[in-house]
């Protein structure tokens, strides 16, 4: 692997940094490799860069196609183009039952069709894994695979034979992927298909070049650290923006509740641990539960204003998250939210995946739990939770996590020939706790 | 840290058990017991006291276990390790050298340990600069909370491109690159002893410790075979867990503080049960496989009727309920929860309910007789 | 899991016996099912020490190795095992039926029955493997040959283990497993592996209860392990000087004698858990899909007995299309296995409703007759309220079929605060505009709806091997056994 993303000197500012790297990867497209892979940590400007190499490649006149993972990534992609390049003609390759959106349909340069046949005149055309798996036929000069460390190689080898040349764009500390059945047969095996589309890439590939961003534009500066040191600790990044550059302010003070300090704890650090007694509990901890769903709602009361190099906006409702990591807590604190919180997106960190807002409240994976289970450990779930946020993040949680950590048997089987997965999620989950420690309001002081 | 004192006393005049690797990487395996941090930190021979409780440790080794595994390891170090160097040669591709080899074990034989340690020490120094070296049956060090452990290790520490590298003999197969996994943890958490053993010896010299490579060889019988294979193992996750464990191990002495003054293990005391129970244990059905005290906790932790007896996956089901008696008498109602449980218990009682509902389509279906008994445990409630 | 399967976990405890999983048996049981106990040498990777085999459980076969180091003797073991699982197999076929022509047009037939093989415990089927991988790829001439049934052995022994890791597949099946689907213990899912002490719980002798039996199967004195793993007691105590024995003997058949006696001794209290086991399953009533899915067992077996003598052997590892396209095949199989479980089995379908995926209830209002008419030609849309206490945690919009007649399918329109589910049904109710009768659920009946087996997907394309892609490492070398397959150590 030839390792482009050599960090530039500190006197760089972000901006040449990220420039610098996304012109490598440019130059890096006419020089006659198959491939090219591009990492990127949270926020680093991905799809903008897939937007670029994207219009890049159409002036020179090459036929692509652009490989997204759901369908809501593939209209996002479409929105992007369409609305920087309206020269570029682009086609959306979709299933029957697809209903293309109307941020698709509003531009004039995109078709959608179930057929390639259809878009055969198009410059572009985008689709999801699932969509390209049906080809059979054709094949395309050049692809882009976008969020390609969330795509299973099984799904690589399926749309594989229809570009000639590739470039990877993609977040490896993000959620690996995952199966229902037993996956053991291929472990350690280069083409393993349960490996990352771009860890298989690379097993077979081994002089591709690959790039990483070095700026995340989305987390502020109280953040990228943190979470560079956690999740990233061999592949460390920085923030675009200054300390001073950002601010949240709330229009209403606070009256001294937890909620209110733990929230401008958050507003003046980037970060806050909501921290509940220690208590083991279901998943569905009525409590902390209570208290995501209360922070939310208490943020939107105090009209949060976000201060920023984008300008001065409210935080409203559409620009919070909550994430959780299972389902039934999603539920159970959609419900909690109420009316007042209705339009607040609350979500499990694989939804949250790739999507960006200005303050989170996070429940935490751990939180309350008597054991650690492989599932809750795995630091791509944390890193998913901890890194959508633009200003702060609330973490709530019940007191007795480290504890937990410290508890937690080592005993997981090695199997031989795999790479170690780093961050180890113990790891990383040590090293969130210790920095959330200094940012602790416990609920009942 | 512990005073010496105090861990004689719970050891009952016994000589301290000494750790090897295997009990080392042991400590990692349910960090979370105090029984078992005080007992190891204090070198209990917990076997003895197992035994002596009535619950001896089912972990007997089968002799043809035992003759296969001191065949292959001495087949493969057989003439200065002839073997493993053509496979470090031919296998892995590796620019392996003319070697020095020595064996560290076989001299006078009433030597001490820190004399045989102090050798291994000069070996390794003078080595630091040179290349191409392999050191069988080194005598390595490591501190367990404040006692000092000696590591025999049958391993050989071998130089190239002046980094050290950890070979770990095993003769468990490894067939068509598969092994395994539960026993390549295990040398992987075992060689990781090493490793850090190692790595502190070097710091001692003045030299820089990550010259020890992370990196360890794991050489095994390939297939069906005797001939052995190597493969590269990366130790690091292991190193880590390690590292922290033994940091945190020092913590036993506030345990230590909490107990009582005169608390002993004393293998002839009449009140060895009660001294152990003193304790408390952090029993799961996994305690089987690495603990010599599982079975007494186990019988411990089913006279209370503990959940934890059914695992941990049953346990995370069950919220925070620890006590089987607890959680059936939320799920039929006759428990009022406390608001600390009333989500578990709502969430039991509705279990309890489809149960009963589904048993009861089944029975009124012509189900399987033994759909009765569940019906004796929950009565429906009206 | 989930705090069901807990929840019948505590019942065990409390009551002192094993409490069901299941209404109706999930799985095939032949007739003549071939049942296997089989022992390996301990600190070997596949050497074979004895194995009681046989399809009735008064009529034990036992094979075994007095000296499991000699390697002829491992390979006279070989074929003797061959002889009797291959004839398991020849005779376990069945009339076969003929299929409608394929879309090709090529001819299509499949065998009436297939060969069972029940072995204890998961390892069992590792050690399966293992023997089926050791002599596979043994040449039948030349140096290193052995008997032509052994590499048939092999061949068909790695068959029958891939075939075990497809979910719902009952080919070969362990009896630890299969027995643990049906009932929950009062113990953990570790001690639950020992056989004996699993049946403990399920069916305790006389005179004893679930843990006071499962106590005495951990005594490995009175009660042997089940294998392949002996106990080193044994190993050492006894069986050791018994080989040794042999070894010394030189051949007057008392020193073998002597080791075949106290192997059987080991094999003989599990060949009758086994068999224990057999009867206790075959009183539930078979699982509705119980018969499709074996049918797929039988099309498998099909293909691959008639097909057996063009092939190879396996590959020692899956190249990079086939473990893709195999992941995929074991994907779908577990969706389906979990959805057709939960369909034939109310109290399986219970777990999904404690989960949220299903739901139980009441229907409080049933429109029938509902059209709507909205798009360009009306369409039949029948609306259904169902009243549940479940804790549901499906969202409006989620697509579900009906419980009893899956082919009812349906989304979730509204979801009631007070537990009321709106649901407007699109589909399996007969091609007119009026619903066929009787087939939406009437007002106060009970009904069940759940999203399992709803988003049920095609069967997938992959690439030819052939076609392997540059980032899969290009098209593999095919695969043809050597010379150094055949002659690879055994020892």
């Amino acid at each position: 692997m030839i390792d482009t993303g050599a960090a530039p000197g500190p006197d760089t500012g972000p901006g040449a940094a990220a420039d610098a790297v996304v012109g490598a990867v440019l130059a890096d497209l006419s020089r006659g490799h198959r491939g090219v892979v591009v990492d990127s940590p949270p926020g680093a400007g991905k799809s903008t860069l897939v937007v670029r190499a994207a219009a890049h490649l159409a002036a020179a006149g090459e036929r692509l196609m652009i490989v997204a993972q759901t369908n809501e990534q593939v209209d996002d992609l479409i929105e992007r183009i369409a609305g920087k390049h309206p020269d570029v003609s682009i086609g959306r390759l979709s299933a029957s039952t697809y209903l293309p959106a109307a941020r698709v349909t509003a531009h004039a340069s995109v078709r959608v069709a179930t057929k390639a046949d259809d878009l055969a005149d198009r410059t572009v055309v985008i689709a999801t894994a699932a969509k390209w798996a049906t080809l059979t036929d054709g094949t395309w000069p050049w692809a882009i695979v976008d969020e390609a460390y969330q795509m299973r190689s099984d799904m690589l080898l399926r749309i594989a034979g229809r570009f000639e040349r590739a470039l990877f764009v993609g977040d490896p500390g993000q959620l690996d992927p995952f199966s229902t059945v037993e996956v053991e047969r291929w472990a350690g095996l280069t083409w393993d298909p349960m490996r990352s589309a771009v860890s298989v890439l690379l097993a077979h590939n081994p002089d591709l070049p690959v790039h990483r961003l070095p700026v995340s534009w989305r987390l502020p500066a109280s953040a990228a650290p943190v979470v560079s040191d956690a999740f990233y600790p061999f592949t460390r990044f920085r923030s675009g923006t200054g300390p001073g550059d950002r601010r949240l302010e709330y229009a209403a003070g606070g009256m001294g509740t937890t909620y209110d300090r733990a929230l401008d704890e958050a507003a003046s650090s980037g970060w806050a641990l909501y921290e509940l007694p220690a208590r083991h509990a279901l998943r569905t901890d009525g409590q902390a539960i209570q208290a995501t769903a209360a922070l939310a709602v208490r943020l939107l009361q105090r009209g949060g204003v976000a201060h920023s190099e984008q300008g001065s906006a409210p935080v409203g409702a559409d620009r919070i998250a909550v994430g959780a990591a299972h389902r039934d807590q999603v539920t159970a604190i959609r419900a909690a939210l109420g009316e007042h919180g209705a339009s607040i997106t609350v979500d499990t960190a694989n939804r949250l995946q790739g999507r960006e807002y200005d303050v989170t409240v996070v429940l935490h994976p751990l939180s309350g739990r008597r054991d650690a289970t492989a599932f809750h450990l795995e630091s791509g779930r944390l890193c998913v939770l901890a890194s959508r946020h633009r200003h702060a993040c609330v973490v709530v949680a019940r007191a007795g996590i480290p504890e937990l950590l410290d508890a937690h048997p080592s005993t997981d089987p090695v199997h031989l020939g795999v790479p170690v997965k780093f961050p180890d999620g113990w790891e990383a989950n040590q090293s969130m706790l210790a920095h959330l420690a200094r940012h602790r309001v416990r609920a009942h002081d | 840290m512990m005073h010496d004192s105090d861990m004689q006393r719970l050891r009952g005049g016994a000589t301290p058990r000494n750790h090897d690797a295997r009990t080392i990487a042991a400590l990692t395996a349910n960090p979370g017991c105090a029984r078992r941090g005080v007992m190891d930190a204090a070198g209990v021979d917990k076997d003895a006291v197992a035994r002596r409780l009535g619950f001896p440790a089912p972990f007997g080794q089968s002799q043809f276990a035992i003759t296969r595994g001191n065949a292959f390891e001495a087949q493969v170090k057989a003439d200065g390790c002839a073997e493993l160097l053509t496979l470090l040669r031919d296998r892995l591709g590796l620019d392996v050298p003319e070697v020095a080899y020595d064996d560290l074990e076989v001299v006078g034989g009433n030597e001490s340990r820190e004399v045989r340690h102090a050798r291994t020490r000069r070996l390794v120094e003078r080595a630091l600069g040179g290349e191409g070296t392999l050191f069988d049956h080194p005598l390595l060090r490591l501190e367990i909370a404040g006692q000092t452990a000696y590591l025999e290790p049958d391993v050989i520490a071998f130089q190239l491109g002046g980094r050290f590298h950890i070979i770990e003999i095993k003769s468990f197969a490894v067939i068509d690159g598969q092994a395994e996994p539960e026993q390549v943890a295990a040398a992987a958490r075992q060689s990781a002893v090493y490793v850090l053993a190692l790595r502190r010896l070097l710091e001692e010299l003045g030299a820089d410790p990550g010259r020890v490579s992370h990196e360890v060889f794991l050489v095994c019988p390939e297939n069906f075979s005797n001939r052995p294979a190597a493969t590269p193992l990366d130790v690091r996750p292991q190193l880590a867990v390690l590292e922290r464990q033994l940091a945190r191990l020092t913590r036993v002495d506030q345990i230590v503080g909490g107990l009582p003054d005169d608390l002993t293990f004393d293998l002839e005391d009449a009140a060895l049960p009660e001294a152990v129970r003193t304790v408390d244990a952090r029993y799961a059905p996994e305690c089987m496989a690495t603990c010599e005290m599982a079975f007494f906790c186990r019988d411990e932790a089913r006279a209370c009727g503990a959940t934890a007896t059914l695992g941990k996956a049953v346990r995370d089901d069950l919220g925070g309920v620890d006590a089987i008696g607890t959680a059936l008498a939320l799920a039929d109602g006759s428990l009022t929860p406390s608001a600390d449980l009333a989500e578990t218990a709502e969430r039991l009682r509705t279990a309890a309910r489809l149960r009963r509902e589904a048993l009861a389509a089944a029975t009124a279906a012509g189900g399987p007789a033994t759909a009765e008994s569940a019906y004796a445990v929950i009565p429906a409630t009206a | 899991m989930s705090a069901l399967t807990s929840l019948a976990q505590l019942e065990a405890v409390a009551t002192g016996r094993a409490q069901p999983l299941a209404t109706v048996r999930h799985c095939h049981l032949a007739a003549e099912p071939l049942v296997m106990v089989p022992l390996k040498l301990a600190g070997e990777a596949a050497a074979p020490l004895a194995v009681m085999l046989g399809t009735r459980a008064g009529d034990p076969v036992l094979l075994a190795v007095p000296q499991p180091r000699n390697r002829d003797l491992r390979f006279a073991f070989a074929a003797d095992l061959a002889k009797l699982v291959l004839e398991h197999v020849e005779a376990s076929r069945g009339r076969t039926e003929e299929l409608p022509p394929a879309k090709d047009g090529e001819e299509r037939i499949r065998y009436g029955d297939a060969p069972q093989i029940l072995v204890p415990n998961r390892a069992g089927v590792g050690f399966l493997r293992m023997l089926g991988r050791s002599t596979r790829f043994r040449r039948t001439e030349g140096p290193h040959a052995v008997d032509p049934s052994v590499p048939r052995l092999g061949r068909w022994l790695t068959w029958y283990a891939d075939r075990h890791d497809r979910p719902g597949s009952c080919l070969l099946m362990t009896m630890t497993e299969t027995l643990r689907l049906h009932w929950a213990t009062g113990q953990s899912s570790l001690e639950d592996g020992n056989l004996a002490a699993l049946l403990g719980w399920i069916d305790p002798p006389e005179g004893l209860d679930g843990p006071a039996a499962a106590a005495r199967a951990e005594d490995p004195v009175e009660s042997p392990p089940a294998g392949p793993a002996t106990d080193p007691t044994f190993d050492n105590e006894v069986l050791a000087p018994a080989i040794a024995a042999y070894d010394r003997d030189g051949g007057d058949g008392r020193a073998e004698e002597r080791v075949r006696d106290v192997l059987a001794a080991q094999l003989t209290p599990t060949w009758d858990l086994m068999w224990r086991a057999v009867g206790l399953l075959r009183a539930l009533p078979e699982g509705a899909a119980v018969g499709g899915r074996w049918e797929r067992d039988r099309d498998a077996f099909t293909w691959y007995h008639s097909t057996f003598d063009d092939g190879h052997p396996q590959a020692r590892r899956d190249p990079a299309v086939r473990a893709a396209r195999r992941l995929h095949d074991l994907e779908r199989a577990q969706d389906a296995y979990d959805a057709q479980r939960a369909f034939d089995d109310p109290l399986v379908m219970a777990e999904h409703r404690l989960s949220g995926q299903a739901f139980g209830g009441v229907v409080t209002e049933s429109d029938p007759a509902r059209l709507d008419e909205s798009g360009k030609r009306p369409k039949l849309r029948p609306l259904l309220r169902v009243s549940t206490e479940d804790p549901l945690q499906l969202d409006v919009g989620a697509a579900v079929c009906n419980a009893a007649r899956p082919a009812l399918k349906g989304k979730i329109v509204e979801i009631g605060a007070a537990g009321g589910v709106l649901l407007e049904l699109t589909g399996g109710m007969g091609r007119k505009l009026v619903p066929e009768p009787g087939v939406v659920p009437e007002v106060g009946e009970r009904v069940c709806f759940t999203s399992l087996g709803v988003g049920s997907w095609g069967a997938a394309k992959f690439p030819e091997a052939e076609d392997t892609p540059w980032t899969h490492g290009g098209p593999p070398a095919e695969y043809v056994p050597t010379d150094d397959d055949a002659a690879e150590d055994w020892s």
